[in-house]
């Protein structure tokens, strides 16, 4: 047999028409695309989406801080000067955000010096958690106001801005950049509670009728990771308002405490 | 229909395969950035602030 021959059935072979696709095969093929789309939701789920979420989140926080550092700042509030010189300005209270509305970035240096997550008014899923970011509660103080400013966040899955929060370490900035200014509040104790103690909403967190006059911040993300049995809550304290024209608070200009690990 | 789309694709077997992989870098691009936070919504558990 020479090897023109052998070359010439090859060809024919490969003219030969292939077994057309049966609805058995392509009801198969579908299937199995079918399985690979879940298997990539989960990934996307638990991880890929937090990845690319997360990124996002970060990159707007970045661009919005940015664009309030270049545009003009606002008059600084009147202040008072304590007895060894240091400066305390009054807050500058900003209004209540409607459902879905910003009120301003979250900047928490142990998350990472790159942690710049937008806070929105509402605690719903569908209007501000998934796709905005952190949420007011509605019933909320604002940021400088007398009283407890809480907030819920997402601890697992949309970028996760609250997965962390068991890794805070007593005294840790968290600080809320508002057009007016910077609040810092430094972070105090963490509680687990079940999710009805709405108690730690309240104006002093967990106790009821009692005023003290304090200004208090609440962080408040599902517990354990991956669970909505329990509720993760992250207390913190006013510390100072710093006007925008003042610059960035010493918080956030000291070196950054070393980023926590991510809680997986 | 896969391996109709393998004959659809155009020239030889290394550009098939470039094409494709092209191909399922769109498509996962349009999973992960736009279908699957469209779709998880109506997938994952309900409101999770207060009971």
């Amino acid at each position: 047999m020479s090897a023109s021959v052998v070359s010439g059935e090859r060809r024919k072979q490969r003219r030969r028409p292939r077994s057309r696709a049966t609805v058995t095969s392509v009801l198969g093929e579908l299937l199995l695309t079918a399985g690979v789309i879940v298997l990539l939701f989960v990934a996307w789920q638990m991880w890929i989406g937090d990845i690319i979420i997360n990124a996002q989140k970060n990159d707007e926080g970045a661009a919005i801080s940015q664009q309030l550092a270049s545009s003009p700042a606002p008059e600084p509030p009147p202040f008072e000067k304590t007895d060894d010189g240091t400066i305390v300005y009054q807050p500058v209270i900003p209004a209540a955000p409607a459902e879905g509305e910003w009120l301003g970035q979250m900047l928490i240096p142990r998350f990472g010096a790159d942690y710049n997550k937008g806070i929105y008014g509402g605690t719903t899923r569908a209007k501000t958690l998934d796709h905005l970011g952190i949420g007011v509660y509605t019933d909320s103080k604002m940021p400088g106001e007398v009283g407890n400013f809480a907030m819920a966040g997402h601890r697992t899955t949309w970028g996760k801005p609250f997965n962390q929060l068991d890794k805070l370490q007593v005294g840790d900035a968290i600080v809320v950049e508002t057009p007016d200014g910077w609040f810092t509040y430094r972070f105090r104790t963490l509680e687990y509670v079940k999710p009805n103690q709405t108690e730690v909403l309240l104006d002093v967190p967990q106790m009821p009728g009692v005023a003290t006059g304090e200004r208090y911040i609440t962080l408040t993300a599902c517990s354990p990771l991956y669970s909505l049995a329990e509720r993760i809550v992250a207390y913190g304290v006013y510390e100072s308002f710093q006007p925008r024209a003042e610059g960035p608070p010493t918080a956030l200009t000291d070196p950054p405490p070393p980023p926590a690990a991510p809680s997986v | 229909m896969y391996a109709a789309l393998w004959r659809l694709l155009p020239g030889p077997w290394w550009l098939k395969l470039f094409i494709l992989l092209v191909l399922v870098t769109a498509v996962l691009y349009a999973l992960f950035w736009y279908v699957f936070p469209w779709v998880s919504p109506f997938i994952t558990p309900g409101e999770v602030d207060v009971e």
